[in-house]
């Protein structure tokens, strides 16, 4: 079986196209779920804050994919690996766009007023606002063209995506009233690939 | 479960019902699970009957009652509220109970009765939530005497004409509608009448965004969510917010705090 489908696979090219099709198959299929239970009424009693948590967590497991890039890379030596990552970050700003729209729409039903009352005067969102914010110039240079426009300062900007990070896990972790169980498991998946990230640069330099 | 005979009473006649599936599946018992459906989930192993209450402190002697017993004290009657969550989401809820006040009355406070606490049952054997550090258990509530006398206030045992659901706290809980939701008190298994106003559970969680009041007021934001305004369970994706009122638009119950700074008293 494995042999028979192997040639595809055979050239880098091939890899990261079937890589490629698996990531949008697995980025799809959430939304899929979503639309599903909103058609079938599956949504629980509270389907706004359904959609909003949903959409977040899986921006943020998109996140912690597009990271996880990197030292996998590095460990694996997996060099064609950096042709998806991209796609795992556009992923993240199309999951995070659905979050805040949801927010903005479902929630709060555009009400301006409201909604800018919420964003100064509750952290857990002003920390949002800020990380989603920070992700439009990255989404905005994800072009081939903007690399190569943008050279050495493209990979400074894209620095930003840590800073995204830490305060995409802040907004999580304000959000929750008391049992903090889910953020501590991303902060600590976010830790571990840091830290791998800086081990496996540090070990290679050596 | 089981029919539950009440009288009906004029409370919230104009409100349109939560729908029984949604009060008894989005529920706020962290001694089930911290999770929304985790209660209804969890508690279908949990026994409320037999069920005996304590009821002691300031008294003239400690007693001790039964569901049975409690039913007796006043006629149950069919009140139907609407219910504030802090978390900025309410529910129109027809509970079956009787006031609170009909066991106050029996009970016979002495004067040094200034408060009234309510102790949750507390079980980690048969409530995997409690086994958890989540919360300083067993869960404690309380209401200052004035407040526990005002006719709102219930002892709930039932809802949608039904035995209450161990989900929504049964055998009985308490039922304050002018409070956020966090103050109803489920599975009661003690009522204490003390001098001292008590520290509740989210208090101690998190005494700058939880006070012992714990009044709606849309005045008074909570440092995460928004009081101005809240999203009604059940009434659709795109139904937008309502406006909360203040003391939940029960505003019957303004005297109790008459000269109070309830900014500072939240």
């Amino acid at each position: 079986m494995l042999r028979s489908i192997s040639p595809l696979f055979s050239s880098p090219l091939a890899r990261i196209r079937a890589l490629k099709a698996l990531i949008w198959l697995g980025a799809c299929l959430p939304l899929l779920r979503l639309l599903v239970l909103a058609v079938t009424d599956d949504l629980g009693a509270n389907p706004v804050e359904f959609i909003e948590r949903f959409t977040g967590t899986w921006a943020l497991v998109f996140l912690l994919l597009s990271l996880s890039i990197t030292p996998l890379r590095l460990w694996a030596g997996l060099s064609w690996l950096i042709a998806v990552r991209r796609l795992l970050g556009l992923w993240m700003f199309a999951y995070a766009c659905v979050h805040v729209l949801s927010y903005l729409w479902l929630d709060y039903s555009f009400d301006w007023p409201d909604i800018g009352h919420d964003i100064v005067k509750h952290p857990y969102v002003l920390v949002g606002a800020s990380a989603f914010l920070l992700t439009l110039p990255l989404a905005a240079t994800s072009s081939q063209r903007a690399i190569r426009a943008l050279k050495q300062r493209w990979k400074r900007l894209h620095q930003l995506v840590y800073v995204i990070a830490v305060l995409a896990l802040l907004h999580y972790w304000w959000l929750v009233k008391k049992d903090v169980t889910e953020p501590v498991i991303y902060s600590l998946l976010f830790a571990g690939l840091m830290l791998a990230r800086w081990w496996l640069t540090f070990e290679r330099r050596r | 479960t089981a029919a539950l005979a009440a009288r009906k009473t004029t409370y919230g006649q104009d409100e349109k019902l939560t729908s029984y599936e949604d009060i008894t599946s989005y529920n706020n018992y962290y001694e089930f699970g911290t999770g929304k459906a985790d209660p209804a989930r969890e508690a279908v192993l949990f026994k409320p009957a037999p069920w005996t209450i304590k009821v002691e402190g300031a008294i003239k002697q400690p007693k001790t009652l039964d569901i049975e017993q409690l039913i007796k004290l006043a006629p149950l009657e069919e009140r139907i509220y609407r219910m504030r969550c802090v978390e900025g989401w309410s529910m129109v809820i027809p509970w079956i109970g009787l006031p609170l006040k009909a066991l106050i009355d029996w009970a016979q406070p002495t004067g040094d009765a200034k408060y009234i606490e309510f102790v949750s049952h507390n079980d980690p054997r048969h409530m995997p939530g409690a086994r958890l550090p989540v919360l300083d258990w067993p869960y404690v509530e309380g209401l200052r005497m004035d407040e526990a006398m005002q006719p709102l206030a219930i002892l709930a045992v039932g809802l949608y004409g039904k035995v209450l659901p161990n989900q929504n706290g049964a055998p009985v809980r308490l039922v304050v509608p002018w409070k956020y939701g966090f103050k109803g008190a489920k599975a009661i298994s003690t009522i204490r009448f003390v001098e001292k106003m008590p520290t509740t559970t989210w208090v101690k969680a998190g005494p700058r965004e939880y006070g012992f009041y714990a009044n709606v007021n849309p005045q008074v934001d909570h440092p995460r969510w928004t009081q101005s305004s809240e999203k009604r369970i059940g009434a659709g994706l795109f139904a937008g917010r309502i406006k909360t009122r203040m003391f939940n638009g029960y505003d019957e119950v303004g005297q109790l705090y008459a000269g109070m700074d309830l900014k500072k008293n939240f």
